[in-house]
């Protein structure tokens, strides 16, 4: 396979995106919010409970788009789930500047761990945003927010 | 006899310069490039088409021998400009048979015609209770416009319904009108079916209930004869880039007798007779909707790609489009668990289809790594999407410079997402 290509598909995404985890809707959910990419159609609802400690006990996702925003928001989900919300705050942050380029995982510091897999969409512009519109959702849904699109 | 060899000097050179559709290839320099290692497959042609190198030549020029604003210098540069972009007006009118090149109003595009014609027109002409007629497969061009009218006037949008192979449900279109409808805006070519719609006989409907017509042309120039007077419409709209030509360039035809009637949409310098500060008396067609310094570079580029259609022919088009459009049809098809969206009898060489299991987004990008230049996604028409119950589509769009090989490379990298995603 090309390259690229098989750095963007790696195994861990296909697999991701054929079975999501966490897929599911929470209910009752402290937090949830909408995420919408206008551009490719990408719409994925993110549901999250938070504890008295700010710790994320229970998070899922449901919602319908590309290989790379399902894999995203699954893996997603099995990352963040037992983090503290600042955790979260800086890992959202981490994993933006990842996928614009801004940070290197291999060399830059970061907590990224499995998530660097997704490195590979900084070579195409037109893929970061299905990267990280379910980081943009759980940002939102943290932040008490309710619709995030990332046109 | 010198008369003779003369004549024939001249029958030959024109025969040289006459475009042969097979060769029409090496105009577009952009078609030899390579794109990730790999020659590039352009079948993004409904997005926008490449230009070949006359009209580059032609924008190129403007710019290197006679840069000057229009209608307002006595000095050569702006006499020369002037009449360049003049003679766009008429290779365009041309081109689609307006009667008139009065009736060609140079716009920024497909999109800003049709908000001219919503802002002058309609909203001097629709009121509360009227009903607009457009069809389930309009461009968000065709569409937005027409939803802001009605929400400022009070006005009704009708939807002509469709058949799942995306053609127009006619029957249903005839029984639409009331005495409150006051327009019809159609699509003549859907840029994500293909579909090329009866907008002849649909005028002919509209007529008969003294509706007027907007046909939007932005998908039909570049593969079909247009010929507005045929047509009988009272609008029609085409942008520059999507046939052979630049951006940021487009017209609006529209009829002599109702476009001197309608008020002036944007207010400022070229559109205007005289100016004081008590009154204002307006400039004649086309310069009153003509506000402000024209793109007069990409007038110009756009007049030289209708020449270029005329000179390969819409015939030898049709011919060469038609059988691309066969080839990939029955190519695509063979391929396990693709399902071709937009099956309409009448289609122009735009193929949309999804893929089972295979999210148009993940396919562009392999396409894209391949080569292969598709588009994916919604194709501004929302609203058809959801007729049909799916999200989005790719989209291979065929132009007159495609080849069979490029459909070749189409199939091979479509071949490779699936064995990916499978
Ligand atoms: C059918 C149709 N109408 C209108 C438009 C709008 O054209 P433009 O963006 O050049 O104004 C398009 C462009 O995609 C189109 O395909």
């Amino acid at each position: 396979m090309d390259d690229k290509l098989s750095q963007l598909y790696q195994q861990v995404v296909l697999d991701h995106n054929k079975t999501p985890r966490n897929f599911r809707v929470l209910d009752p959910a402290d937090f949830e919010s909408l995420g919408y990419n206008p551009l490719c159609g990408d719409k994925y609802k993110v549901f999250l409970n938070i504890d008295e400690h700010n710790i994320v006990t229970d998070i899922s996702f449901i919602g319908d788009g590309c290989a790379i925003s399902k894999a995203s928001a699954s893996m997603m989900t099995t990352f963040v789930k037992g983090k503290h919300i600042d955790e979260i705050e800086k890992l959202f942050h981490q994993f933006h500047d990842m996928a614009q380029g801004k940070l290197d995982p291999e060399n830059d510091p970061n907590d990224l761990g499995r998530l660097k897999i997704f490195y590979g969409v900084r070579n195409l512009p037109a893929r970061v945003k299905c990267a990280t519109l379910c980081w943009h959702t759980l940002h939102a849904a943290i932040k008490g927010k309710e619709k995030v699109t990332t046109e | 006899m010198a008369d003779l060899q003369e004549s024939l000097k001249a029958v030959n050179k024109d025969k040289a310069e006459r475009t042969d559709i097979e060769r029409c290839r090496e105009d577009f320099p952009i078609l030899a490039r390579k794109v990730h290692g790999k020659p590039l497959a352009f079948l993004d042609n409904a997005a926008s088409s490449q230009m070949p190198d006359v009209v580059m030549h032609a924008y190129t020029d403007y710019h290197s021998r006679y840069h000057a604003n229009v209608h307002r210098g006595v000095h050569l540069l702006s006499q020369e400009a002037t009449s360049a972009m003049e003679q766009a007006r008429e290779d365009i009118r041309e081109l689609i048979n307006a009667g008139s090149a009065k009736e060609i109003i140079f716009t920024s595009g497909a999109t800003d015609a049709i908000n001219l014609v919503m802002q002058s027109w309609g909203r001097a002409n629709i009121g509360e209770g009227d009903e607009i007629i457009i069809s389930t497969m309009e461009h968000h061009s065709n569409i937005v416009p027409w939803r802001m009218l009605c929400d400022e006037k009070g006005a009704v949008l009708k939807v002509i319904p469709i058949s799942d192979e995306g053609v127009l449900d006619l029957d249903a279109y005839a029984s639409m009108f009331s005495n409150r409808t006051k327009l019809v805006g159609i699509v003549y070519v859907s840029n994500t079916l293909g579909t090329i719609n009866p907008v002849d006989e649909m005028t002919r409907i509209a007529r008969a209930h003294d509706v007027a017509v907007l046909v939007d042309g932005a998908q039909a120039v570049s593969h079909l004869k247009v010929d507005v007077q045929q047509i009988d419409c009272d609008f029609f709209v085409t942008s520059g880039h999507k046939m052979y030509g630049p951006t940021g360039i487009g017209i609006l035809y529209g009829k002599q007798e109702l476009m001197e009637k309608m008020p002036p949409w944007r207010g400022g310098g070229d559109m205007i007779l005289s100016v004081s500060f008590d009154e204002v008396i307006y400039n004649d067609l086309p310069y009153k909707f003509e506000a402000g310094t024209p793109h007069i570079a990409g007038a110009i580029g756009m007049g030289k790609a209708a020449n270029y259609i005329k000179t390969v022919g819409y015939d030898a088009i049709h011919h060469k489009e038609q059988e691309l459009l066969m080839y990939a049809t029955e190519k695509l098809q063979a391929i396990d668990g693709l399902r071709i969206i937009g099956t309409s009898p009448e289609k122009s060489s735009v193929i949309s289809f999804v893929v089972d299991g295979i999210h148009p987004h993940d396919i562009g990008t392999v396409l894209d790594l391949e080569g292969v230049a598709v588009r994916t996604g919604h194709h501004c028409t929302q609203p058809l999407m959801e007729r049909l119950g799916i999200v989005a589509t790719t989209r291979a769009s065929m132009a007159m410079y495609n080849r069979k090989e490029e459909i070749d490379q189409l199939v091979t990298a479509l071949h490779k997402a699936t064995e990916i995603f499978r």
